[in-house]
């Protein structure tokens, strides 16, 4: 059973603005019955380009339900330049916050207000045009990177949570994987300060790091030994293992091969095939 | 549900949902307190107190063994029908190392489908896996089974009867089929047993699982099968318990328990295969006229007397169960929301249940505790919690 706060029962049992707007100034349609939620918001602007009315259609769970209400009650008053700022984060933290599985509904709720404000602008939405990674879910490489770089994600279950990616058949997790490596890259480091509650799904951070140390000690360092060098756990991060190498290692031309070759081989057979590893700068 | 923290009380709930668990007999509780209470010794022990816990078992084994059809000494208890399922098809696999090959359906529980899925990290060995396919009414395919039967299978593993939808496989056929080439069978029989009759004498299962708290019994007890004569390897590797076949001091309680609950299974069977096989068809009936959009998953007729599985149309089942939830109604759904996965039931998707419905589609299943005016409420407050979430749904259309 979901943990589901009050608010979100509220607007699931109770939930605003229902229905759909005739002739309404932008419509977002967002979703599918496929994937087993699907939105389609509608919203009329007053003559100062305020919203004044929105309403919405939603085919999906209770959080979905409860994303969908919420976010018509936020919209409305707001003027478009406003609404277009709304996050998914927001949306969540209205509800008093979303079980960690049930953020793509928050997400459904920020794409369909982006898609309402686009078609009213009569643009395309960029979003669309990346190309699709997730074909289960019909989810863009565009989209993966947003969800990355504003919630901060720091694991493919974490994508997977927030935008579905790889949810069915998972043969996109391994790209999925080379996003967000590539992703974080680009941002501001690895040694980021991330939201420490979010905790991926199967193994604690706390778990996650023993079982590295664990098989560190085992099966790693005697191999690298061997050559005069060593390595260190420097910290855990998600799916993120920064790792330093001493010694002979440091120098050697082929630390990236062992680090990637040897090291994130074996703690994804002894740890989790998740892991990704890299040298703490 | 969070920030309120009041149980929701037994005289409350339109229980529905046996399929996942049931309520503990009064009877069965009243024949384990005794052993919960006071009779708190080790079986194994040489002095009395303890020592004489080894008859009282006995006598449950020997309810156990006569529900099954079973000599009693064919009986290991076990901690829940997954670790029953977990040790057949891992003995099956040690006592003929040289073969690689099981056959399995696609509608497995977890328990067995979980566990097949990942043998190759469990034994450090590569498997080949039939999972034989499903027609749209999830019965199964007798040619192309025994088409799958090979000199390299090591198990064939097949469900008696399927826990979402209820629908039975001919299971002593397929065991007939597996013995006459020499392979091993085990049936997961946790939804099967105490809702129809079985007969071991006359099938030939090697293996078979059963779970107590879905027969009115305790939670944390299970029973695997093994005919005699059946090579085994054990799972649980520990003391001398269950004849060297289990080890762990025996949860003398549940064990009694499960006899008890054995005993009652085989005295109410026919009411489970009259009275409440009517109460759910009526519920049936009742739900697919009176919701337009809404059909029935799986055989009509080889099913469970206890379970029916219908999809509603255009809305979700997680929201279905959640307002029925304002009515204490207690079902199941094979939504992707309810299984905490992103898609919907396995088992509906190896029927080919279109999404439209799969993601709409609730397990009612009853027991010999429902009653008719259980049925009714039912039957009067699901249209309009249909009705209520197909107006919010983007693809319903009134005329449609
Ligand atoms: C068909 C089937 N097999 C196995 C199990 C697992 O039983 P247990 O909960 O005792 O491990 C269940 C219970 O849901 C089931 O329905």
């Amino acid at each position: 059973m979901w943990e589901y706060t009050n608010k979100v029962q509220q607007h699931f049992l109770h939930p605003k603005n229902v229905g759909e707007i005739d002739n309404p100034d932008g419509t977002g349609d967002v979703g599918s019955l496929a994937c087993g939620d699907a939105l389609k918001l509608t919203f009329k602007l007053d003559d100062k380009g305020v919203i004044a009315d929105a309403k919405f259609k939603t085919f999906g769970c209770a959080s979905a339900i409860a994303s969908s209400s919420v976010l018509t009650e936020m919209i409305i008053g707001m003027t478009l330049d406003e609404a277009a700022k709304v996050t998914n984060e927001d949306i969540a933290d209205r509800l008093g916050g979303l079980p960690k599985e049930k953020m793509h509904c928050s997400v459904m709720g920020r794409e369909a207000l982006e898609a309402a404000i686009a078609n009213y602008r009569g643009l395309k939405l960029p979003m669309a045009e990346g190309e699709v990674v997730c074909e289960c879910f019909g989810v863009t490489d565009l989209e993966v990177i947003r969800a990355i770089q504003e919630s901060n994600l720091r694991s493919v279950e974490e994508i997977t949570n927030f935008t579905k990616a790889g949810g069915g058949c998972g043969k996109c997790l391994d790209r999925l994987r080379e996003i967000l490596v590539a992703t974080t890259h680009q941002g501001s480091g690895l040694v980021q300060i991330v939201d420490k509650n979010k905790r991926p799904q199967r193994m604690t951070t706390l778990q996650k790091i023993k079982k590295i140390e664990e098989a560190l000690e085992r099966e790693i360092r005697p191999g690298l030994r061997k050559d005069g060098g060593d390595i260190e756990l420097v910290d855990v991060d998600g799916d993120f293992v920064l790792v330093s190498l001493r010694g002979a290692c440091t120098s050697c031309t082929k630390s990236r091969t062992t680090l990637k070759e040897f090291v994130e081989k074996k703690l994804r057979e002894l740890v989790l095939d998740s892991l990704i590893v890299e040298e703490a700068k | 549900m969070t920030e309120t923290h009041r149980m929701i009380s037994p005289e409350d709930a339109v229980y529905m949902d046996n399929n996942a668990t049931t309520r503990l007999a009064p009877e069965v509780l009243a024949a384990m307190m005794p052993y919960l209470q006071d009779y708190y010794g080790n079986p194994s022990s040489m002095h009395r107190f303890g020592g004489q816990l080894g008859r009282v078992m006995a006598e449950a084994r020997q309810k156990v063994a006569t529900l099954l059809g079973a000599a009693s000494e064919e009986i290991v208890f076990t901690s829940c029908g997954t670790e029953s399922d977990s040790t057949a098809i891992l003995s099956a696999l040690q006592s003929f190392p040289e073969k690689r090959h099981i056959v399995t359906t696609r509608v497995e529980h977890p328990a067995v489908k979980n566990l097949c899925e990942n043998l190759d990290s469990l034994t450090g060995h590569k498997h080949r896996l039939t999972r034989l396919p499903v027609a749209a009414d999830g019965t199964l395919d007798l040619q192309k089974y025994e088409e799958s039967l090979s000199d390299d299978t090591a198990i064939v593993s097949v469900m008696w009867a399927n826990n979402e939808t209820g629908v039975i496989f001919p299971i002593a056929e397929m065991a007939r089929m597996a013995r006459e080439r020499g392979i091993l069978f085990h049936t997961d029989a946790v939804q099967a047993v105490g809702k129809i009759p079985i007969n071991l004498q006359d099938i030939a299962i090697d293996f078979l699982s059963l779970s107590g708290h879905k027969l009115h019994g305790p939670k944390g007890i299970g029973v695997l099968f093994v005919r005699r004569g059946t090579p085994f390897v054990p799972y649980l590797v520990g003391g001398h318990q269950e004849k060297g076949r289990r080890g762990g001091t025996e949860n003398v309680a549940a064990i009694v328990g499960l006899g008890r609950a054995c005993e009652l299974a085989a005295e109410k069977m026919a009411e489970e295969n009259t009275r409440v096989k009517a109460l759910r068809d009526r519920l049936e009936e009742g739900l697919l006229a009176s919701i337009p959009h809404s059909m029935l998953n799986g055989h009509k007729q080889d099913r469970l007397p206890n379970t029916t599985n219908v999809s509603f149309e255009f809305v979700e089942g997680e929201a279905i169960l959640l307002h029925m939830d304002q009515y204490n109604i207690c079902a199941s759904s094979g939504s992707a929301c309810t299984s905490g996965s992103l898609e919907p039931s396995h088992v509906l998707r190896a029927m080919g249940v279109p999404f439209t419905a799969a993601h709409g589609s609730i397990r009612y299943s009853l027991s010999i505790y429902n009653t008719e005016a259980e049925i009714d409420f039912v039957l009067e407050k699901m249209p309009p919690i249909i009705a209520g979430l197909r107006e919010m749904s983007p693809f319903w259309k009134a005329d449609a």
